[in-house]
């Protein structure tokens, strides 16, 4: 057979095969124009914004271009004693361009950032600066303090001549590279980031696991009772779902308050006495309390609609033949509910782990997460660049998740309601 | 779930504690809503059932934090309410446009690369809200649009559009394409296909992503404490400040409404799944 016999022509006297490629090509097209001025949107608005925070997180241009003359002469300095003349020079020309500017005091917070005891010193040297002869500027910019004859500063001061920089990055995981380009820990006392990280995946962690042990139960109930008395128990998940999470946090923040209904109920059954009420908000009681109540929707809908699939007449089969009700459940039920689970909790998971409105309303100190964190960074210290290197690692961190949510459970297959 | 006459006593008492245990969770679930209702008509102004709110004394209840919330002095709920809904509607707009326009893209299957194009669309939905607040916030303040409603709009736009996306596509996985086919041998160009096939039968499913984006711009905080400004103060934002500050009544009483509210948006997406159902010939 040779292929000239082979090819089918359409009516145009094209071959078919190419004809129906030209369609699909066409298809395809439509397909992803329909697709492209939402993609187009969320590319503009948010993915680039969140690849401007990258940049954000390692640029530290803001100081290179203050300092040039200073960065200049530094390049030929070791960096074991201090610094030659002609970085005092350059320091003191770059410094007086400052003050005439009025920019230094962005100079004194970034350099407070790197080493603490910097925004003092630049603002006694701005004052004495004045009175300055021309000159061995080294012996006169010691005298105005005797910080200034420390090393250390000038080490630091060092440390931010590069443009683009990974310290953020590293003071999130409570590092720092040390005066010999060592990335070592910071002190014990001061890991307080590293604590923070801990507590973020162990209340993520016990919410996931908290809204599990009560989701299972209410979804499986949900899932064999009569249709009737399904859809009205639905309503006691779906009325949280939907409600405000403002609201829900003001209503736990009335019940765990020292005089409110929990405590109440407490003293009442004389759990505990009257005048000692255990404090149950501001604290991570709070935090776990509400973020379960909060989340637990998210845990039961995936559940629900896993357990609606299966057949009860797979328990019966199980029982039949001669197994308990537990054996069944075990060896027949669990394992068919595995993917519900899968998808609950990984999504409750991501959820917790972000959280930010709750743990700031009811966690006080002890119950404050990294979110809260960044949104500290980002409204009082106003590092906004240390803000978005904490912000990136932690969405590392959800993207992750996100990634063995999508292979194992797939997007498209989120259940709402 | 009545039990067999020759269930055994173990299994009995266990059945009992599972349905017990059933019963504490959804009282778990149910309950911290109801305590807001009693509370917001105290007559006094601790956050706390008084005595005569116990013994159902008439005189313990008043309506003062209702006429407080809407004739108060000095009153930012009335300037929020209407901040929050110019904002949820026009962000609610936006999302169903977007979002069902995208969601017949992504559910045809022609439709390439889709894997990863659905999980870009997705991930507003899972990225922490205060990642999302601050690379917004550093776009909206590059362009100008940071404090202004424009800038919260197309904020919410996003938060809002993966929802939209989710319940379309999910409408759309059970859409039989035979009927615009139909329709197109009939002699009907697409937009009119469109308009006159196939929107009707999606459109409980584009309602309820609608109510979906809609109640997320409405209770959306953390973003908007990044960008708004003092005019653009919201419903939330003022909740906010008052249960970081002060919790006064006040703000129960606001908080009844808004249970009301999602009383009504629940009951409205409900009856919209079901007709969607109903519709598609899905009988369960």
């Amino acid at each position: 057979m040779s292929s000239e016999t082979q090819t089918i022509l359409t009516t145009d006297g094209i071959p078919l095969e190419e004809s129906l490629k030209k369609a699909e090509k066409k298809n395809k097209i439509k397909a992803f124009l329909l697709v492209c001025p939402l993609l187009l949107f969320l590319i503009i608005t948010y993915v680039f914004p969140i690849g401007d925070m990258l940049f954000r997180s390692v640029d530290d241009r803001m100081v290179t271009n203050m300092l040039p003359k200073t960065f200049k002469a530094m390049e030929q300095w070791d960096g074991k004693e201090l610094p030659p003349e002609e970085v005092f020079e350059g320091f003191y020309l770059d410094y007086k361009k400052l003050v005439e500017e009025k920019t230094f005091g962005k100079l004194a917070t970034q350099l407070n950032y790197e080493k603490n005891g910097f925004k003092s010193i630049l603002k006694k040297l701005k004052r004495k600066m004045k009175k300055f002869e021309e000159g061995n500027y080294k012996e006169q910019i010691m005298s105005v303090h005797k910080r200034w004859a420390d090393v250390e500063y000038w080490r630091a001061l060092k440390r931010r001549a590069p443009a683009y920089s990974y310290s953020k990055y590293l003071k999130g995981v409570d590092m720092y590279e040390n005066e010999d380009g060592k990335i070592v820990q910071v002190p014990e006392d001061r890991r307080i980031h590293k604590i923070l990280w801990l507590r973020t995946v162990e209340v993520a962690f016990f919410v996931t696991v908290f809204c599990f042990l009560m989701a299972y139960p209410i979804a499986h109930l949900l899932a064999t009772l009569p249709m009737k008395y399904s859809n009205l128990l639905m309503i006691c998940v779906l009325l949280p779902f939907w409600t405000s999470l403002l609201v829900r946090t003001a209503s736990w923040m009335i019940l765990l308050q020292q005089q409110g209904i929990v405590n109440d109920f407490f003293v009442w059954i004389g759990l505990v006495a009257d005048d000692n009420r255990p404090e149950m908000m501001y604290n991570k009681v709070g935090t776990y309390v509400a973020m379960t109540q909060i989340l637990l929707p998210f845990m039961v809908l995936p559940l629900y609609s896993v357990m609606k699939t299966i057949s009860p007449s797979l328990m019966r089969a199980g029982k039949s033949l001669g197994g308990t009700p537990f054996v069944a459940f075990w060896k027949v039920y669990f394992p068919l509910t595995i993917p519900g689970i899968g998808a609950g909790c990984l999504l409750v998971f991501i959820l917790a782990i972000g959280y930010y409105i709750t743990p700031a309303l009811v966690g006080g100190a002890s119950g404050t997460l990294i979110s809260n964190h960044i949104a500290f960074h980002m409204k009082s210290t106003l590092d906004w660049s240390f803000a978005s290197a904490m912000g990136l690692m932690l969405l590392s961190g959800v993207l992750a998740i996100y990634w063995v949510y999508n292979k194992l459970v797939g997007v498209d297959n989120i259940k709402l309601g | 779930m009545a039990l067999p006459k020759y269930t055994e006593p173990h299994y009995r008492i266990w059945h009992y504690f599972y349905i017990f245990i059933c019963s504490c969770v959804f009282f778990f679930l149910i309950a911290p809503l109801f305590v807001i209702f009693p509370l917001s008509f105290n007559a006094e102004e601790f956050l706390v059932f008084s005595e005569g709110m116990k013994r159902l004394d008439p005189e313990a209840f008043s309506l003062r934090w209702y006429h407080d919330m809407v004739y108060g002095t000095k009153n930012p709920w009335g300037l929020a309410a209407k901040n929050s809904f110019i904002i949820a509607i026009f962000a609610t707009l936006g999302s169903v446009l977007l979002g069902t326009v995208a969601a017949l893209g992504l559910s045809s299957r022609h439709m390439p690369y889709k894997g990863i194009i659905m999980a870009t669309l997705i991930s507003p939905m899972i990225v922490p809200l205060i990642i999302s607040g601050v690379a917004i916030f550093f776009f909206m303040a590059k362009v100008g649009l940071a404090a202004t409603h424009t800038g919260i709009v197309l904020a919410h736009i996003v938060l809002g559009t993966p929802f939209v996306v989710i319940t379309v596509t999910a409408t759309l996985s059970g859409f039989d394409h035979s009927v615009t086919r139909a329709a197109s041998s009939l002699g009907s160009d697409p937009v009119n296909t469109f308009m006159k096939i196939t929107l009707p039968l999606i459109l409980p499913g584009v309602i309820s992503g609608g109510l979906f984006a809609f109640v997320t711009s409405f209770d959306e905080v953390v973003v908007v404490l990044f960008l708004a400004g003092l005019d653009n103060t919201t419903i939330p934002i003022q909740m906010w400040t008052g249960l970081r500050e002060q919790l006064s009544p006040t703000i129960l009483a606001v908080a009844t409404c808004l249970i009301v509210l999602s009383t009504l948006i629940l009951v409205t997406a409900e009856l919209l799944r079901r007709r969607s159902e109903r519709i598609r010939g899905i009988n369960r």
